[in-house]
């Protein structure tokens, strides 16, 4: 079984669905949208804000604030991606096409990877670009140190969202379960986590909070995270990588 | 050539499957005859390792399933017509199984054409119809030009011009030399198609034989007579060397004489008859008792003669075994024991 020929064929089924174009655009629009709006806003309250917070302002994070709204349908596409396979029933013919289940899990996985990081990479950039130049004499550039890293970064953040996705989607199978667990815990649960004091240091290791270290340029005061940006999208990386393991480990041992 | 060796199923407590051995060999159609929740679709999958096995072996040509390299080219199969993403089209569904096994697209067209979806190869599947699907699925059956190939209840949801095409379809295949199976749970639908049949009920092998020797077994005419002096009746027919076999509603059920013969004996005697009448069992009657006591699913309508011949502790096909279980039932002792 020539991983070639499944990896075309992924393309194939990737490409023929609908859901795929609306939910990476519904991503591309709400981020960049979003995040030109609040930069916008920025922009316009930054006079008002305590001097404390002015010295800690992070244009580039400021440009990416849509991110959390974005990612969502980061999320539905990699849910999808995976679940529409059980879904449909066409799992059986794709399993009897490709009964090496590693195989076939892994070239969906990466063909879906490679669309979602350069639809992210897109999405970034264009939201960096248009946040910067609508926050004005307050945006950072792009040379600045850090903001490439960040910019890139969001971009790698919001991909590995929908990998996340696509790993709890093999497991559940079940499209409405996965997005009925997954996305009230990244809208609500993390951030309720992160914002409760006591549950806080537990809250920052969960993947969306980890991960989007990476987009910060200017460390808030008195930060005592214990993980630089790197180590943040390490971290995230590693939810990842167990999603994947157990979404494989139960395709593989599961009736299809 | 599909080999299954011992195979077995079990969810949990309950044996969906349950001990299979039999061949399906190549150059005929194969039916797979058995009523609904008997494990025939289990079977199927467990053929194609989509389910994992509790027990024994299945074989394609030799090879385990994972064994084959590219295996849309060696077996195709039609499991559920309902098996696709309705959102792709037809061309795009039959082109995505193709890359993955390395066809070329141009068969894809080809195999569209021969299915006559050339007009709607461009259309999103949801908005088939059940026959338009079922045409699309065996589309991807035949994708690989493969040696074997394998139908799930193929002739669901097609009109009568579909099923003609489809069974003209597999007997053309299979003339071809390729192994053809073909499951169904109506046994006139088989009687038209196959050549060889295997039977389940409830997961278990209740025949494999030739169709040719299922109908010769299981055919066989008799004569129901009636008389207001059964006793009579009785003696005469016992002291003429007649075997005979109780009826329902006392009547006397014999086998193996023509009607005539009987008509003059009871003249001679100068018997009263109410009844004589030939009788011959239809191939649904005999497939509905061989299974009567493995349905799983019952219809309650209180109609006696819904489940034929009810079921039969030690009787027939189940304790025969696969080898006599057509000697075994279908004759006037067997069905004086289950009526």
């Amino acid at each position: 079984m020539a991983v070639t020929q499944v990896v075309r064929s992924e393309w194939t089924k990737i490409r023929s669905v609908q859901s795929t174009v609306w939910t990476l655009g519904l991503a591309a629009v709400v981020t960049i949208g979003l995040g030109a709006l609040i930069s916008a806003l920025s922009k316009s309250e930054y006079e008002n804000l305590s001097p404390r917070d002015q010295l800690t302002f992070d244009p580039t994070f400021i440009s990416f604030a849509g991110l959390s709204l974005g990612q969502l349908a980061m999320v539905v596409f990699g849910v999808l991606v995976v679940s529409n396979e059980y879904s449909t029933g066409m799992i059986r013919m794709s399993l009897a096409a490709v009964p090496q289940r590693g195989t076939f899990f892994f070239s969906k996985v990466a063909v879906a990877t490679v669309l979602a990081l350069l639809v992210s990479l897109v999405t970034t950039f264009a939201t960096f670009f248009l946040g910067q130049a609508l926050l004005g004499n307050l945006s950072a550039s792009i040379g600045d140190p850090g903001v490439l890293r960040a910019v890139i970064g969001a971009a790698l953040y919001m991909t590995l969202m929908a990998v996340f996705s696509m790993g709890v989607a093999a497991m559940l199978r079940s499209p409405m379960l996965s997005l009925g667990i997954l996305v009230p815990f990244f809208f609500l649960v993390s951030s309720i986590l992160g914002a409760v004091s006591a549950t806080e240091k537990i809250g920052r290791f969960l993947p969306d909070q980890a991960g989007s270290k990476i987009m910060q340029v200017v460390a808030p005061l008195n930060d005592d995270t214990p993980y630089g940006p790197w180590g943040g999208l390490g971290i995230m990386a590693l939810w990842v990588i167990a999603s994947l393991a157990l979404g494989y480990a139960l395709l593989r041992h599961r009736d299809a | 050539m599909i080999e299954l060796s011992g195979l077995t199923k079990r969810y949990g407590e309950r044996v969906a499957v349950n001990n299979l051995t039999f061949t399906v060999r190549p150059g005929i159609v194969t039916g797979f005859l058995g009523p609904n929740g008997a494990g025939k679709s289990t079977t199927m999958r467990m053929i194609l390792g989509l389910d994992r096995p509790s027990a024994g072996d299945v074989r394609i040509d030799g090879r385990h399933y994972a064994q084959l390299h590219d295996p849309l080219r060696q077996i195709g199969a039609l499991l559920d017509a309902k098996a696709m993403h309705g959102g792709r089209t037809a061309y795009n569904h039959l082109l995505c199984l193709a890359q993955s096994n390395g066809i070329p697209a141009s068969r894809v067209t080809e195999v569209l054409d021969t299915v006559g979806l050339t007009p709607v190869a461009r259309k999103r599947a949801k908005g088939f119809s059940l026959g338009m699907g079922q045409r699309l699925g065996i589309a991807g059956a035949l994708l690989g030009d493969p040696r074997i190939l394998m139908f799930d209840e193929p002739v669901n949801g097609l009109d009568p011009e579909g099923i003609h095409w489809i069974r003209n379809l597999m007997k053309s295949l299979a003339h071809q030399g390729r192994t053809v199976f073909v499951s169904s749970h109506l046994m006139s639908e088989m009687a038209l198609t196959a050549e060889h049949l295997v039977v389940i009920g409830q997961g278990r092998l209740m025949a494999d034989t030739s169709m040719a020797d299922f109908i010769r077994e299981n055919s066989r005419s008799y004569v129901t007579m009636r008389s207001p002096e059964r006793e009579r009746l009785l003696d005469v027919l016992h002291a003429a060397g007649i075997a005979v076999a109780d009826g329902p509603d006392g009547a006397v059920e014999v086998d193996g004489v023509a009607a005539p013969e009987l008509g003059e004996l009871a003249a001679r005697e100068r018997l009263v008859l109410h009844e004589l009448s030939p009788r011959q069992a239809s191939l649904e009657e005999a497939f509905m008792q061989l299974t009567a006591e493995s349905v799983e699913y019952h219809a309650h309508d209180g109609d006696p003669g819904a489940v034929r011949g009810g079921p039969a502790p030690g009787g027939g096909a189940t304790s025969g075994g696969e080898g006599q279980w057509g000697a075994g039932w279908g004759g006037p002792e067997q069905r004086r024991r289950k009526g």
